[in-house]
C-alpha cells in the first residue's frame, strides 16, 4: 500500500488513471473490433460535443483566478455565505452545461479557495436537472412528472449538500 | 483584482492537472456508450427489485441524459413501473460510478464516496416520492 502511494504521488494519480483508461480502451481492439471502433467514434463525437464547454469551464476558471481573492470566495460561497451561497449554488447548477465531470476542475479550484463541500455537493446534484431537454423529458413523462421530478431534485439538492457537508467537514480530504 | 500572469499560470497548471483525467474519464464513457444496449431490460416483477436494479444501472450508465430519456421512455412502454423508470434516470445524472476516479481525484475521495453512496440512496427516495407526488395530481 504504501509503495503504491509512493508510486502515485511520484508519477500522479491522473497519469495513471489516463494510462489504466486507455489501456481498457486499447484492449477492445483485441476483444472485439466492432465495439471498439463505435468506442473510437463516440469518444470523437463526445469531444466534438464538449470542447466548447470545456473552454467555456476554463474560461471561468481564469476570470475566478483573476478577479476574485480568497476572501471574496469565501463571501459568495465560502463558510459564512448562508443563502447567497445556496442560491448561487443552486442556479449555477441549474444553468451550467455539459458533462458533470467537466466541472470538478473548476469546483476544485473554488474548493481550494474555500468553497463549502455541501454547495459543491449541491451544485452537482443541481445539474440533474437538465434545462434544454425539459422538452424532450416532457414528450416522454409528460408535464406533471417533469415538473414533479424537478421540484423533488431541487430540494434533494439542500439535502444531499446537507449531509455531504456534514460527513465532510471542511478540513477533511 | 489579481496579477494577469498568475492567474494565466494557476488556470495552465489546472488544466494540465486535469486535462488527463478528464480523457480518462472519456474513453471509459466511450465504451460504456457503446456497450450498453439502447433496448435495456429491467424487469424481475418485484417493483422494489426493479426499482433498485434500475437505480444501479443508472449509476454505471453514463452519457447525455438524452440516452436515460430514450432508455426509460422504452422500459416504460415495456411495461416497467414509473418508479424503477424514474430511479433510472435520476441515478443517471447524479451518480456517477464512471467518472468516480476523476472525482475523486480533484474533490477527494471522500466528498466523491459520500456524494455518490447519498445520490444513490437518494435516486430511489426520490422516485417514490415522484409516484406519491404524482398520486396527488
Amino acid at each position: 500500500m504504501e509503495k503504491l502511494n509512493k508510486l502515485l504521488e511520484k508519477v500522479g494519480a491522473g497519469k495513471i488513471f489516463f494510462v489504466i483508461s486507455l489501456t481498457i480502451f486499447i484492449s477492445f481492439a483485441g476483444l472485439n473490433t466492432n465495439i471498439f471502433l463505435r468506442a473510437i467514434q463516440n469518444f470523437v463525437k463526445i469531444i466534438i460535443n464538449i470542447w466548447w464547454v470545456l473552454i467555456l469551464v476554463f474560461t471561468f476558471m481564469f476570470l475566478i483566478n483573476l478577479l476574485l481573492n480568497e476572501k471574496k470566495i469565501s463571501h459568495y460561497v465560502g463558510k459564512n455565505s448562508g443563502i447567497k451561497g445556496w442560491t448561487i449554488t443552486i442556479f449555477g447548477g441549474l444553468l451550467s452545461h455539459g458533462p458533470i465531470y467537466l466541472w470538478y476542475p473548476l469546483l476544485s479550484d473554488l474548493k481550494e479557495k474555500g468553497m463549502k463541500n455541501e454547495l459543491i455537493a449541491s451544485f452537482l446534484y443541481n445539474r440533474a436537472v437538465k434545462i434544454p431537454l425539459i422538452p424532450l423529458m416532457i414528450f416522454y413523462f409528460g408535464i406533471p412528472f417533469t415538473l414533479i421530478l424537478g421540484f423533488w431534485i431541487i430540494i434533494f439538492s439542500i439535502i444531499n449538500g446537507k449531509i455531504v457537508g456534514v460527513i465532510c467537514n471542511e478540513n477533511s480530504n | 483584482m489579481n496579477d494577469f500572469k498568475t492567474a494565466l499560470f494557476k488556470t495552465k497548471n489546472a488544466f494540465i492537472n486535469s486535462i488527463l483525467v478528464l480523457l480518462g474519464v472519456i474513453l471509459l464513457i466511450s465504451i460504456i456508450i457503446t456497450i450498453i444496449p439502447d433496448n435495456l431490460k429491467i424487469e424481475t416483477g418485484v417493483i422494489f427489485l426493479d426499482t433498485l436494479i434500475a437505480a444501479i444501472f443508472g449509476s454505471i450508465a453514463a452519457g447525455n441524459p438524452i440516452t436515460s430519456y430514450i432508455i426509460g421512455g422504452e422500459l416504460l412502454a415495456g411495461g416497467i413501473s414509473l418508479l424503477a423508470v424514474t430511479a433510472f434516470i435520476v441515478a443517471w445524472v447524479t451518480v456517477g460510478v464512471i467518472q468516480f476516479p476523476a472525482e475523486s481525484y480533484l474533490l477527494g475521495k471522500k466528498f466523491a464516496l459520500t456524494r455518490n453512496i447519498v445520490g444513490f440512496i437518494s435516486s430511489i427516495i426520490i422516485a417514490f416520492l415522484v409516484i406519491i407526488t404524482m398520486g396527488f395530481f
